[in-house]
């Protein structure tokens, strides 16, 4: 596998700094232009991810988690999206500042993605074998037998039942958790060094979901791959997770390691959406929820964005933007990965 | 698959037989007498209108007429016309003529019509999109009567490019002009459908899959797209290919083609009988064979139609 792998790999082998993050998103601001003005979805993200790191994107639809890794794929509808500003570094390399066709070529191959409804996301017309053989196909000039084989190795990988009867068989005769295996498969393929699931497990339901999360779980630490985990399901972030980033109106924040951020909230958001989760020892009282809806992103409000539907407001918060304060612990320890964008995020953890 | 085939031909006969007999019922009921017909303005002699009547069997009840016109056809015999000629030889005339004719139109509308198509919808709000739109409305807005004399009158008569009648239909260059005038409408839907699937197929999911997984545009479009917005467009050319095939009365009309549509016409005016339901059961056979493979062509473009 490393010999073919090699092929495809247009990107300088890991520059010299050994700690450097596989994948880091600098100031990215992603907009798009609209005949109703002009929508800032995303304004200013920071992220950075490792190899075998998992980071959880949470949000509200809407916040810009799906753009975000839109952009770091390069599949952005541009027009009428456009980047304004920001980096994304794959591997130290601007991915913004890449030719389409290098881009192509880490699209698949070192990056892949994993989409949220995977009947949707497979070609109805085009049987699964060949879609996953594809990757082969175009990224390493196999031949067709060949690649139906490594589909069926795939296939099998995934734990799907029968691999070789049913790699001729088309997306619609498998089940919803099943499908979603293959869109797995498919972003396992070239064993990229990133894949992003952008809400892997919501169009499944329950039981399935856990099975698809662990196997995720588990082929990303058997391959020591970074994952970028986009959900707004805070129950699958608590067990894959190792870092959390919150974001809202195109923002991120929170961010934290994720029991921490269980445990302490540091942002009025984060403390919202935790007390949205139903608990049954509260069982027969009024649900909890955050008032309001999310702003609206062509006309984002003034100052702190989460001020309108805060319940900590000060006059502040309307007027000045919070930065991404570093969050330290009362006697003034630093709390490392620990950040807040909240005027008050010490008032919010300590108290 | 077979089963499907096997019920869709059973269910073939009742149709043919139900066609047939409306078009024999209402072509021998219309007023006149095509025996007397035959003999212009002279004065017809009486005997010899009841040997003729007797001869194309005109004396017999209508309905034992058409039982024996069906057992006929069986047997390949069409009939004869009145002028004597046997019916099937007029149509081992026509039906080349036409054939070529709708091959060669059928080409010019699947190149032209899926190539401006997938353009457009790749490029939708563009110039070449807007330009095509405005050309296929105005081709879909003009009557095929005005849009043939015009071509015919501009191109055949006073820039001289082409003759303006066919003088040998087995010459292609001749049919260029019949062949385009009869495309075009078709085109013009052939463009505004494939248009529309590509562009709304373009915002699929599995487009967007299929650019993450790192595959090049044109594997993209060729591919993905392409395989997955010509299920409606070939379909739409199957049925237009049948009628094709049944002859264009009024394009080979304005440009002298003795083809099946010629044909048709002219035996419809001088009230042929047997020449307008022989050429009207091959109409409904050729329809009857279209819908049928448009049918199957469905369910192999597109794996979730099976039929059992």
């Amino acid at each position: 596998m490393t010999t073919t792998t090699e092929k495809t790999a247009n990107v300088p082998e890991q520059s010299g700094e050994k700690n450097a993050p596989l994948l880091e998103v600098r100031d990215l601001h992603v907009e798009f232009h609209t005949r109703d003005g002009v929508a800032k979805a995303v304004n200013g993200v920071n992220y950075s991810v490792s190899a075998g790191e998992t980071l959880a994107v949470l949000g509200e639809s809407g916040s810009g988690k799906s753009v975000t890794a839109q952009a770091i794929m390069g599949i952005l509808d541009m027009p009428p999206g456009r980047i304004p500003k920001g980096e994304i570094l794959f591997r130290g390399q601007d991915m913004l500042k890449m030719s389409a066709d290098e881009r192509r070529k880490i699209r698949g191959a070192k990056i892949a993605m994993i989409f949220q409804d995977a009947l949707s996301s497979l070609n109805p017309v085009l049987s699964v074998g060949y879609q996953l053989g594809e990757m082969f196909r175009v990224h390493q000039g196999m031949s067709k037998k060949d690649a139906k084989a490594k589909a069926i190795e795939l296939m099998d990988r995934v734990r799907i039942p029968a691999a070789k009867e049913r790699v001729n068989d088309y997306p619609h005769q498998f089940s919803g958790g099943m499908r979603q295996r293959i869109m797995i498969a498919m972003a396992l393929a070239l064993e990229p060094d990133l894949i992003i699931a952008d809400e892997p497990t919501t169009a499944l339901d329950v039981t399935v979901q856990a099975q698809v999360m662990d196997l995720l779980a588990e082929l990303q630490r058997e391959f020591n791959m970074g994952l970028i985990l986009i959900t707004h399901d805070l129950g699958v972030v608590a067990d894959v997770a190792d870092k959390i980033a919150v974001m809202y109106a195109g923002r991120i924040v929170e961010t934290a390691p994720v029991h921490e951020l269980y445990k302490r909230p540091a942002h009025p958001y984060t403390r919202g959406l935790l007390d949205s989760i139903p608990r049954l020892d509260q069982k027969g009282q009024e649900l909890f929820a955050i008032k309001g809806l999310p702003p609206n992103l062509l006309n984002i409000p003034a100052g702190c964005a989460f001020s309108p539907r805060c319940p900590k407001v000060q006059d502040i918060c309307r007027t000045e933007v919070p930065a991404l304060h570093d969050v330290a612990e009362q006697d003034g320890t630093a709390m490392p990965g620990r950040r807040s964008a909240c005027h008050f995020w010490k008032e919010t953890i300590h108290g | 698959m077979g089963r499907f085939v096997a019920r869709r031909l059973l269910q073939m006969i009742p149709v043919f037989i139900g066609t047939t007999l409306l078009i024999f019922l209402m072509v021998y009921s219309l007023p006149g007498d095509p025996v007397k017909a035959l003999f212009g303005s002279k004065a017809a002699d009486p005997a010899t209108v009841a040997r003729l009547r007797h001869e194309y069997g005109l004396d017999k009840p209508l309905l034992q007429q058409y039982w024996d016109y069906i057992t006929g056809l069986f047997q390949g015999d069409f009939g004869q016309s009145f002028t004597g000629r046997p019916v099937a030889d007029l149509m081992a005339e026509a039906f080349p003529v036409t054939i070529r004719l709708a091959l060669f139109a059928f080409a010019i509308e699947v190149v032209f019509g899926i190539g401006l198509g997938v353009l457009t919808g790749l490029r939708r709000g563009k110039f070449l999109d807007q330009a095509v739109l405005i050309f296929t409305l105005i081709v879909v807005s003009i009557p095929v009567f005005v849009l043939g004399n015009m071509a015919q009158f501009l191109i055949g008569v006073k820039w001289k490019l082409v003759t303006p009648t066919v003088q040998d239909s087995t010459d292609l260059s001749q049919l260029i002009l019949p062949a385009v005038v009869l495309a075009l409408l078709s085109l013009a839907y052939v463009t505004r459908l494939t248009r529309t699937t590509v562009a709304e197929n373009l915002r699929a999911d599995y487009i967007r899959t299929a650019v993450a997984k790192g595959l090049p545009r044109r594997r993209v479009v060729g591919v993905h797209l392409m395989r997955n917005s010509l299920i409606p467009v070939v379909t739409f050319l199957g049925t237009d290919l049948g009628m094709l095939m049944g002859g264009a009365i009024i394009t080979e009309g304005i440009f002298n083609v003795p083809g099946v549509g010629n044909t048709l016409y002219h035996a419809v005016i001088t009230s042929e009988g047997p020449t307008v339901v022989g050429v009207v059961t091959v109409l409904v056979l050729v329809y009857l064979v279209s819908s049928l493979v448009v049918d199957l062509l469905y369910a192999v473009l597109d794996p979730r139609i099976r039929y059992a």
